[in-house]
């Protein structure tokens, strides 16, 4: 492949596109929603009316806005239909030759949850067919990778990383550029490059859908990666929970193979990659990178002491880099428009776009992407449109099991690294739930408990029978039989397993109690009994 | 040492498709989660036969594979139902009342998330979480996932089920 | 080798730099508890009751996999550390079901002695009360789950030192068991070639030798660190 042949396929593309493109969600949001038949009713009603040659049906990934679905946009006359079902689908392109009503619902393009959105990492989400890779190619793809391998040495890539400011997107938000840096100072006979999407924070899916929708532009950040750190393989790890993810992803990289984008002398230069997937199989745990290299290796996904990093001994003891899916989507817009545009988004220690999943209580669940630094307040009440008829919210947890719920009255606090620890939560992987009046926070520490408990390696003492005698105390609590000293016991226990846990399942397990406890401390106490 | 290849367990097909995935890894240990996988996706559950075979095949001792099959909750050493359904227990499925969802459904069946009916017609499993949180409550019935149910929705659903059976 | 100087507890210690900080502080005659770790076999780092704080770090460290450096200043015996090591034991023996009077391991067993070196008087937690089995059915040995801590010494001595794998860890999280072979009896596993290593091993009196009653059971573990030492020469 060369960079003129590129060019041509995503000229071409242009030649053969139609006038006007009718767009189909085919994420699985929209796909439990029957999308796919919503698309071949679409279909159908072009080849009924014989508009083939004005009109093309696309399959696209997800557009966000997951709730209502399933969606179809319109272009080029910037039309979004909602609540679309394979009967009324065909009034859709009625309605493009005024010859008759449109009967599927109207939702408005303009409203705020999308017009707030900063679109990086999603920007081709929802608007090309995650299937083709000439789609990916039309919209720019793998100009980045041609970029570094012939423009570039390998520390000017990192540098460019470096000055982008960006972060690691998997939860605990390292510097993404030092961390490239450190591996490739490493030395080992062979280094490798480990995609994390195991995404098993439960209300979290911006991984799930970055995989679904735009899988090329993962592989592109990930063969970048690796031509900056000297590594010739890389592992895409995906939960086998997401099996359209999955499957989208094999059949990126057969077409990035059979275009020559992965594999060896990519862009007639010197330097190979190929990429694997290797499949998860229900574990959180799996999440942390030493247990997801001991997967990899066909192990229990057990974590072990860190030091030795995967920096220096990683995936069979080789020098590895493990990045998120959402932080390897970020690398090619940052080579293609550059650190500094990158860095013009958020805030002073927290760059560019952050992808949240936005579900819970609240009018529109999806997904979004917004620059660092805005408010918790704006994405609740302007892209989430606030809460449901006649509900009161009441806090939003992020983080998931390792976050915490964030009262109400913080919701003007900014979305930042630094911002969200400070109020006991994290920024985590992105989700981000809403919850109201009617939420019991005594029942939500519970219920992330009993995740924790189950999801528990079993390998540390205190993380495995610890979050087990925190979960008894919790549920002794919301059943009204505990007294202040079961309270005291847990707080206790918390102190414990933050601070003696191996890994960090265990060092964040307590921070949903931790954080109930400090916003929200009168609803255990009133649970409590007087000693007896 | 020569790798020494075990014969497969039967003639039946299946076992060529998990010997095929094994072969694609030069039948090195560190295939045995991709192998388990196939198993499972060839048979729908791992016996004890093929764990045994899988032993073999990729020289990895027992108990590690048996470590291995029991760690990772998407393996299940019990055989399924004819039918599945999956209940999802994310956070945002919770807070839109998927426990409810998920006593309507074991009361209707008679069975306990993880159990199988008698009949074994249906299995009930929960999950962790599926990323279908904006259609949050979500089940999955036999690999399709229905998005935003009610407790009579699941309930109705399943008596499909249970009465396709009869 | 390059000689690192640190300090533990205030005392002024020199250690190669390849040692742990648990190495360096058993030299110089400190006492730090362990229950997971054991000479001659891999650390695990999973016990956590070896943890120290180092000054100039919030993070506790396991000193059993923490290498030492140059002017490390070491706490092995805070209040905080007593504390928390109380407490890990305490939840140890609410795991399982410890029933020390009745063990074969009454008086020779590493947990109880923890327990009393701490100066354990009672357990806050609630009993777990596991439905745990007892497994004889091999001709010299027996495993007793109610006694397990897990904390792989069984497993990682069968694997480093026998080679035999015999063991490995089922489950996870606080329902997880130690097993042999395909969780099959013991007695029939194929793999085991009766050499008593693991027993010998246990902390507990979950692994013990058939025929011994009451308090009997004391193990032998000089062999394991001199095995280990003859395997690195040959390699
Ligand atoms: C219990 C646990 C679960 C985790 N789960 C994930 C996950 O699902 N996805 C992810 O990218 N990182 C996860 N992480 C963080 C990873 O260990 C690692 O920091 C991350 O993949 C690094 O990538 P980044 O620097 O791009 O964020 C988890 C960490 C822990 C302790
Ligand atoms: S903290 Fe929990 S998950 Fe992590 S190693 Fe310990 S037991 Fe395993
Ligand atoms: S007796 Fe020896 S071979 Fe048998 S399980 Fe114990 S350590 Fe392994
Ligand atoms: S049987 Fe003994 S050596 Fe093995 S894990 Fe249990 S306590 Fe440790």
């Amino acid at each position: 492949m060369l960079l003129e042949e590129l060019i041509g396929i995503a000229e071409k593309q242009r030649e053969v596109r139609k006038q006007i493109c009718v767009r189909c969600c085919m994420s699985a949001g929209c796909m439990s929603s029957q999308s796919a038949e919503v698309k071949t009713a679409l279909e159908k009603a072009v080849a009924e009316r014989q508009m083939g040659d004005l009109i093309e049906v696309r399959r696209v990934g997800c557009m966000g806005l997951c709730g209502p679905g399933p969606l179809v946009s319109v272009e080029p006359n910037s039309l979004l239909y909602e609540h679309v079902t394979p009967e009324n689908a065909g009034s859709i392109i009625d309605a493009l030759t005024s010859a008759g009503p449109i009967k599927a619902e109207r939702c408005d393009p303009q409203h705020p949850f999308f017009t707030r959105q900063t679109l990086v990492v999603r920007a081709n989400g929802g608007r090309i067919d995650p299937e083709r890779i000439e789609d990916y190619i039309e919209a720019g793809g793998y100009r980045a990778l041609h970029h570094v391998l012939t423009e570039m040495q390998p520390p000017q890539a990192i540098e460019a990383i470096i000055k982008s400011g960006l972060r690691g997107r998997g939860g605990a938000g390292y510097p993404t550029g030092l961390k490239w840096a450190t591996v490739a100072k490493s030395v080992g006979k062979q280094k490798f490059v480990v995609c994390n999407g195991d995404e098993g924070d439960p209300g979290a899916f911006m991984d799930r859908s970055v995989l679904e929708s735009d899988p090329h532009s993962v592989i592109e950040g990930m063969a970048i990666a690796g031509y900056a750190i000297g590594a010739d393989q890389g592992f895409i790890y995906v939960r086998a929970e997401y099996p359209l993810a999955i499957s989208r992803l094999q059949v990126a990289i057969r077409q990035a193979k059979q275009h020559g984008l992965i594999g060896s002398a990519i862009f007639e230069s010197t330097f190979n990659f190929n990429v694997d997937i290797r499949i998860g199989a229900g574990a959180f745990v799996c999440g942390e990178e030493t247990a997801l290299m001991a997967s990899i290796e066909g192990k229990r996904g057990q974590p072990r002491p860190r030091p030795p990093f995967p920096a220096e001994s990683g995936l069979w003891g080789f020098p590895t880099l493990i990045n998120n899916v959402e932080t390897f989507a970020n690398i090619a817009p940052i080579i293609n428009r550059g650190p500094e545009w990158y860095a013009g988004f958020g805030t002073e220690k927290s760059k560019g776009t952050k992808v949240f999943a936005l579900t819970g209580k609240i009018q529109n669940t999806g997904l979004i992407e917004v620059p660092m630094g805005i408010t918790i307040r704006e994405i609740v009440e302007e892209l989430g449109g606030g809460a449901p008829e006649g509900a009161k919210l009441k806090a939003v947890q992020t983080g998931g099991p390792s976050g915490g719920c964030i009262p109400a009255e913080h919701f003007d606090a900014s979305i930042d690294y630094e911002s969200l620890t400070q109020l006991g939560s994290i920024m985590g992987s992105g989700g981000m739930v809403v919850m109201d009046d009617q939420t019991n926070m005594v029942e939500v520490a519970r219920f992330y408990m009993q995740f924790c408990m189950e999801e528990s390696c079993g390998k540390c003492v205190p993380c495995r029978a610890g979050t087990v005698q925190m979960y008894h105390l919790l549920a002794k609590i919301a059943a009204r039989q505990a007294t202040m000293k079961d309270l005291e016991l847990l707080e206790e226990l918390c102190d414990l397993v933050k601070n003696t846990s191996l890994c960090g399942l265990g060092q964040t397990a307590p921070n949903p109690v931790l954080s109930t406890l400090r916003y929200f401390r009168n609803e255990y106490l009133e649970l409590l009994q007087p000693a007896g | 040492m020569k790798v020494v290849k075990p014969a497969l367990p039967s003639p039946d097909k299946r076992w060529k498709i998990v010997d095929a995935k094994m072969r694609r890894f030069g039948y090195q240990g560190h295939a045995l989660i991709e192998t388990l996988h196939a198993v499972q996706q060839s048979f729908g559950y791992l016996d004890e036969e093929a764990l045994r075979f899988v032993v073999k095949a990729l020289h990895v001792p027992p108990s590690r594979v048996y470590g291995v099959a029991t760690f990772y909750n998407f393996f299940t050493l019990k055989p399924q139902g004819v039918h599945t359904c999956v209940v999802c227990l994310g956070t945002a499925c919770y807070v839109k009342g998927a426990e409810r969802v998920l006593a309507a459904i074991e009361r209707a069946a008679g069975i306990k998330s993880g159990e199988t009916t008698p009949d074994n017609q249906l299995s009930l499993l929960t999950v962790r979480c599926i990323g279908a949180c904006a259609i949050a409550p979500a089940v999955v019935y036999d690999g399709n996932v229905s998005g935003k149910q009610t407790a009579e929705q699941a309930v109705e659903k399943l008596k499909g089920y249970l009465h396709n059976a009869a | 080798m390059a000689v690192k100087t640190l300090t533990i507890d205030g005392k002024h210690v020199g250690a190669e730099e390849s040692e742990t900080i648990l190495e360096a502080a058993t030299d110089a005659g400190i006492n730090i508890p362990t229950l997971c770790h054991l000479d001659g076999l891999t650390n695990v780092a999973a016990c956590r009751l070896c943890l120290v704080e180092v000054a100039g770090t919030k993070k506790l460290l396991p000193s059993c996999v923490t290498k030492v450096a140059e002017g490390m200043e070491v706490k092995t015996d805070t209040e905080r550390l007593r504390k928390y090591r109380l407490m890990i034991l305490e939840l140890l023996f609410a795991e399982r079901n410890h029933v020390c009077s009745v063990c074969v391991s009454n008086g020779h067993c590493e947990l109880q002695s923890r327990a009393h070196q701490l100066g354990m008087m009672h357990v806050r937690f609630q009993y777990l009360y596991p439905n745990a089995l007892v497994d004889a059915s091999h001709e010299r040995f027996v495993v007793d789950h109610n006694r397990c801590i897990l904390c792989t010494r069984c497993v990682r001595v069968c694997d480093e030192i026998e080679g035999a794998h015999t063991w490995d860890v089922m489950g996870r999280g606080t329902a997880s068991r130690v097993i042999t072979d395909l969780n099959q009896p013991w007695g029939t596993s194929e793999s085991c070639t009766s050499c008593g290593k693991c027993v010998h091993v246990c902390p507990t009196g979950a692994l013990f030798e058939k025929g011994r009653s009451v308090a009997e059971m004391a193990k032998r573990r000089e062999f394991l660190p001199y095995l280990a030492m003859m395997r690195e020469g040959a390699r």
